[in-house]
């Protein structure tokens, strides 16, 4: 693989960026003051880099100023399998809150972008690895119904490692419910709108993230199901260069499109206004 | 190994293979196929004998198969003689009519669909085959489908369902293929398509696990108004030596992982996550796959015989709110809205305070 993983594990902790006044940036090498690189949505001014954000920032640069209100933010797991490994899941549920600034791996709310009301999830890469438990499930399935009822698009910006082991089957299972969510959505002539951020892989991509009616993309985004990893050891090969950006998968036919983080607010207002919601 | 294309693995001949905890097992099931050997050889009478280990063989196993730990469950699961989706058909229906192809890409092996007639009911079976010998098992890629299976079984689902042919799902998959190929023709989107289409497929929908339930792969054609898992199946959101390889950072300790992960069956059912653990013959399904066979027959016929008392709307409207239900392993902290608690927001506490307001 190029540089870019390597990049981006470096930057897996903080998912902004290093901490400091400047930057290097983890794919040009390039030195960045901080200030510009948080005035330009978190992506490089030389190399056009997306680094990764957490959900309040993303939340803070989609929607029109003080407009988002969450809901359902209460929501917790109930560590159905009262798991633990080298250390229980209440201590990692514990710690990853902390390390996220949010109470789970996805936020959804309500919202207007450019005007335009909408019902949107954020996921949160800080939150053990935006994986999804019963809580990212409920959240999902929740924000669906909501579009549903209320009769306004639905918007996913999805970032996560997949389902979270930590719920066993209780993950696994949450894939079959917010697929079936997307599905009344689809039924009742909602609009769906996915936004892959870098990383959206395994349960999330293979549920709904993509069922997406549109399915846009943030540049250089690791978008699959199975880890790059386990592919290169199950086929003893090393990968094409590449393999599984976002721009792989629009070569692929599986985006619609790969939008800049600065566009995001007008390509989102765009869609939403040729589909007359 | 075997090299009989389908089970078929005659009472008491004792399995080639065998697990570790399985070996005082076998080396009774041994000298009792010697001992018979012998007798009609030299024509002398053991059945005293015979009959003697035959007792203690029933207790070994009766002792071993009531405590199996959730890893020597898997272990059974994916015992080389257990019965694999193409065993079922052949003991359990007549007339089975195999449709092939997704009509987009290819014919992917590693999943068979079909219709055929099964516990008195015409059905449209859909599974996953892992394949018996080596040659078959390269052939169906070891139950491992591409985007090609998923998008076949969905294919030949939606055709059953436009009928109101009740489909029957036979899961048995370590996962979906982890390859360069699956990716590039959008494995994903195949799996996230199919779960999303099967929760409303107008017609019954019943899934029985009945070897590997591994991950994405084995879901993507187990959404259904009616899961049932076999006694020595298993249903996993990852492998144990996936799962080990990861928290434990070392895939041997798999034995923990499956034990931290809840997958045997009955902890499967403890949390809602399916309806049924059918029952398997004493010493797992590969010693006796007509039995086994048999049980799955009465489970699907029941569940199919209740399912398709329901009107279609009604079916489908259980099966979304069975469906929005699943996995609820949440509890609501309050207070929720509006206002936040503060000690969660440790950082960017202004801009999204600004934003809410």
């Amino acid at each position: 693989m190029p540089d870019k993983p390597d990049a981006a594990s470096q930057v897996r902790r903080n998912v902004d960026v290093p901490e400091g006044l400047w930057i290097r940036c983890v794919q040009c090498g390039a030195m960045i003051y901080r200030r510009i690189l948080e005035e330009q949505l978190h992506v490089c001014p030389e190399c056009d880099y997306h680094y990764r954000m957490d959900a309040q920032s993303r939340i803070a640069q989609l929607n029109d100023p003080g407009t988002f209100e969450e809901f359902l933010r209460g929501l917790e797991s109930s560590d159905p399998l009262d798991f633990s490994d080298r250390i229980t899941y209440r201590e990692r549920l514990a710690q990853a809150k902390v390390q996220a600034g949010d109470s789970e791996a996805i936020v959804v709310g309500k919202g207007f972008i450019k005007g335009r009301p909408l019902i949107m999830g954020i996921m949160n890469p800080n939150f053990i690895m935006g994986s999804m438990g019963a809580v990212v499930g409920e959240k999902v399935a929740a924000a669906a119904e909501r579009a549903r009822n209320e009769s306004l698009p639905l918007l996913m910006v999805t970032c996560s490692g997949g389902a979270r082991m930590m719920e066993g089957m209780v993950s696994l299972a949450q894939m079959a419910k917010t697929s079936a969510a997307i599905a009344e959505l689809d039924a009742s002539g909602g609009l769906y709108i996915v936004v892959m951020t870098d990383p959206t892989t395994a349960g999330v991509a293979a549920s709904f993230a993509f069922l997406g009616d549109v399915t846009l993309a943030e540049p250089g985004a690791l978008i699959g199901f199975a880890g790059p990893r386990v592919i290169a050891n199950t086929i003893k090969a090393t990968l094409p260069e590449g393999f599984q950006r976002a721009e792989f998968m629009l070569e692929h036919g599986f985006i619609d499109r790969i939008v800049h983080r600065r566009d995001l607010r007008s390509e989102i207002a765009r869609i939403i206004d040729y589909c007359n919601k | 190994m075997s090299s009989e294309p389908t089970a078929g693995n005659p009472a008491g001949s004792p399995p080639t293979y065998v697990l570790e905890f399985e070996k005082p097992i076998a080396k009774m099931e041994q000298e009792i196929q010697r001992l018979e050997g012998l007798q009609g050889g030299s024509g002398r009478d053991y059945a005293d004998v015979i009959a003697g280990i035959r007792g203690q063989l029933q207790t070994a196993l009766r002792q071993s198969y009531a405590n199996l730990t959730p890893w020597e469950n898997v272990l059974v699961a994916r015992h080389p003689r257990r019965p694999l989706t193409r065993d079922y058909i052949h003991l359990l229906t007549k007339d089975f009519c195999e449709l092939h192809g997704d009509k987009l890409f290819g014919d992917d092996k590693a999943i068979v669909c079909g219709f055929a007639r099964m516990a008195g009911h015409r059905v449209m079976i859909i599974g996953h085959q892992k394949g018996r010998e080596t040659r078959e098992k390269i052939e169906v890629n070891f139950g491992c489908a591409h985007p090609e299976g998923y998008r076949k079984a969905i294919q030949k689902m939606q055709f059953a369902a436009k009928f109101r042919v009740p489909i029957v799902c036979l899961v048995d998959t370590p996962g979906a293929y982890p390859g360069v190929g699956a990716e590039e023709r959008g494995i994903s989107r195949a799996i996230a398509v199919s779960l999303m289409e099967m929760s409303r497929l107008p017609t019954p929908v019943v899934a029985v696990v009945i070897g590997e339930g591994g991950s994405g792969g084995a879901l993507g054609i187990a959404v259904a108004d009616q899961v049932a898992v076999m006694q020595h199946s298993y249903y996993s959101v990852i492998s144990p030596e996936g799962c080990a390889a990861i928290l434990w950072k070392s895939a041997e300790q798999a034995p923990r992982a499956a034990e931290a992960l809840r997958l045997a069956p009955q902890d499967l059912k403890r949390l809602e996550l399916i309806d049924a653990v059918i029952a398997e013959p004493l010493g797992g399904a590969h010693r006796d796959p007509e039995t086994a066979a048999k049980n799955v027959e009465a489970w699907v016929g029941k569940a199919l015989r209740d399912l398709r008392r329901l009107k279609t709307e009604t079916l489908l409207r259980r099966r979304a709110d069975r469906l929005r239900k699943l996995g609820s392993a949440f509890i609501e902290t309050p207070p929720t809205e509006p206002a936040p608690p503060a000690k969660v927001r440790t950082r960017r506490t202004r801009t999204a305070s600004a934003a809410r307001e």
